[in-house]
């Protein structure tokens, strides 16, 4: 019997044939904690790390990404507590400047496709996009991973689902997300590792293979593992006979078939990221403040997107537009391209690069009432503060930031 | 902490419009507003301090209480706070329907128990009813009844005798 995809990685990385249920001891390659959590990583490691407490260095390291730079004395001291460990222990700081780590680990070409990394942060199964094992970890599970280049891991059931057909101009990743969410909730995939197929990932850019793996977690998938295709080959150099792919007889727990031909945009009404309803059922809601960002939707391709649609129009009055570019490289390319200017003479108030408001860090909170449209991949009661919000693509973002209320981009491209 | 097989204790039942609360995540149990802290004893006093119907649950709830929820408990972020915070109360455990993967793991590294029990219908128990929980054989007794659930597997079962991820390695 043929295996999957995550029982490949699991198996190249335990040592031994991985079945699932199997409890396994799997080597990762990348073992990263953030700013949140590092600390608590860093206490660990001082309680219970003993003389040696980093097993390589050259595998191990911090990315500060939720509050940065710090607003708050507590974030303050808890970074400079990890800079201090990391200086002792000669281990690699991506600093307030860098931007989300999950981002991070894939521009420097860490996590490359068959690879395994852990981390403080529960969308670094964000990894699946580039058909590589990632996973967040509370910080004992990190602090055992520093010291020990290990972590147990109960190999997953896997399911497969194909997207068939293609959607309508102008649907986003972020809404092919939304239709997997609306289609499973939370609850079908449950601890699942789901892998996808169909025309549309077979042709996705790294960014959209990036969005639509980042909302495994809200699916409550163990991981969304989308099989390299030549884009996400090509941005790391390889082939697909270094890349890892399932084997044509693998046996997987359920085969699931989703249909996106003609799909229109979506969007995912407060209280969950599963409440979801076409846009254009939802466009008398008027709107305080537009969110563009975050690790699902903060990449160079999102917000070139958002600048080309904002380019020559004008957030509508009384509406917040924030902008975070998910990484440091990202910003520089925004700026040096002019795409920033863009934003801004539209109206938009552009941070520095980070995870924006889903950690309370930077720009992104709301007060009590206010109606949010966020790129981002959670609407949790209270989350983001107290008011309502909605999550979307870009083009949604966009447009309902110029037009005052839900719209869809061709609702933007039509009025204005 | 003590490491024993069965708990007992009594339950804090958490519904919503009538049914076990299901879907509550990691920043119901534990805001993010909070996650800076790292004394898992300043962590008590947030637990459910987001969670609608229970947000004075870190003043009423007593040492050695259960905590009952419907599906994917804890769905949502990696903060191990959204575990702590249960420890620093003195609750003895918790049992759902199902868990979030993240918070499971974080729960059996930590030594802090959990059950699962798939199936489990709404409306069974009141509020405070006296419970025990056998966590070899995954089951809940409550008054006469016995409800099976999953028994720990055998690494959440010696990662949580042993006190915790990092004692279990030190006897590896």
């Amino acid at each position: 019997m043929g295996r999957t995809l995550i029982e490949k990685i699991m198996s190249s990385h335990g040592g031994k044939d991985c079945r699932p249920g199997d409890v396994v001891w799997i080597d990762i390659d990348n073992r990263t904690a953030r700013d949140f959590a590092g600390a608590s990583v860093v206490g660990n490691l001082e309680k219970y790390g003993g003389d040696s407490p980093i097993a390589d260095k050259s595998k191990t390291f911090f990315t500060f990404d939720c509050n940065v730079p710090a607003n708050t004395i507590p974030y303050a001291n808890n970074q400079q507590r990890i800079r201090i460990f990391a200086r002792k222990h000669d281990l690699k700081v991506y600093d307030v400047d860098a931007g989300i780590g999950s981002h991070v680990v894939i521009e420097e070409k860490f996590a490359r496709p068959g690879t395994t990394t852990v981390g403080t942060d529960s969308h670094l199964n964000i990894m699946g996009s580039v058909g590589a094992f990632g996973q967040g970890m509370g910080d004992v599970d990190i602090a055992y991973a520093f010291k020990t280049g290990k972590v147990w891991f109960e190999v997953p059931e896997s399911v497969r689902v194909t997207l068939e057909g293609l959607p309508a101009d102008g649907t986003e990743a972020k809404d092919i997300a939304l239709a997997m969410l609306r289609r499973f909730s939370s609850h079908e995939l449950l601890g699942k590792s789901v892998e996808i197929y169909g025309p549309w990932v077979e042709n996705a850019s790294l960014e959209d293979c990036v969005t639509l793996s980042s909302l495994a977690t809200e699916m409550g998938a163990i991981i969304a593992l989308i099989p390299p295709n030549d884009n996400v080959l090509d941005f790391f150099g390889t082939t697909r006979n270094e890349a890892v792919y399932a084997d044509s007889d693998a046996a997987y727990l359920e085969d699931y078939s989703l249909d996106i031909e003609g799909l229109k945009p979506l969007i995912a009404a407060p209280p969950s990221p599963t409440n979801v309803f076409p846009v254009s059922e939802k466009t008398d809601v008027k709107v305080d403040g537009v969110f563009i960002g975050s690790c699902t939707n903060g990449t160079y391709k999102d917000l070139k997107y958002a600048a080309e649609l904002l380019k020559g129009r004008k957030v509508a009055p009384g509406v917040m537009l924030k902008v975070v570019p998910a990484t440091r490289a990202t910003w520089a390319r925004l700026l040096e391209e002019g795409l920033l200017k863009d934003i801004f003479d539209a109206g938009g108030i552009v941070s520095n690069a980070g995870c924006g408001g889903c950690a309370s860090g930077q720009i992104g909170m709301t007060g009590e009432g206010e109606v949010q449209i966020s790129t981002s991949n959670r609407n949790f009661k209270g989350k983001q503060g107290k008011g309502n919000t909605y999550l979307a693509g870009i083009g949604t973002a966009a447009a309902s930031a110029v037009l005052g209320r839900i719209a869809s981009v061709h609702e933007l491209k039509e009025v204005l | 902490m003590k490491r024993e097989g069965i708990l007992k204790g009594r339950l804090w039942v958490l519904t919503e419009n009538g049914k076990l609360f299901s879907d509550i995540d990691t920043d119901m149990i534990y805001h993010n507003a909070h996650l800076a802290v790292t004394d898992i004893d300043q962590m008590g006093q947030y637990a459910f301090g987001n969670l609608e119907g229970y947000k004075d649950f870190s003043v009423e709830a007593r040492s050695g209480d259960l905590v009952l929820a419907g599906d994917n408990f804890g769905s949502g972020s990696s903060r191990q706070h959204a575990v702590d915070c249960f420890k620093a109360l003195g609750v003895q455990a918790v049992i759902a329907r199902s868990f979030g993967a993240i918070y499971k793991r974080n729960a059996i590294n930590s030594g802090f128990p959990i059950i699962e029990l798939p199936g489990l219908p709404d409306e069974l128990f009141k509020q405070f009813d006296q419970a025990e929980l056998n966590l070899e054989g995954g089951t809940l007794n409550v008054w006469d009844n016995r409800y099976q659930g999953n028994p720990m597997s055998a690494v959440a079962r010696d990662i949580y005798l042993a006190g915790g991820l990092f004692q279990y390695a030190e006897r590896m």
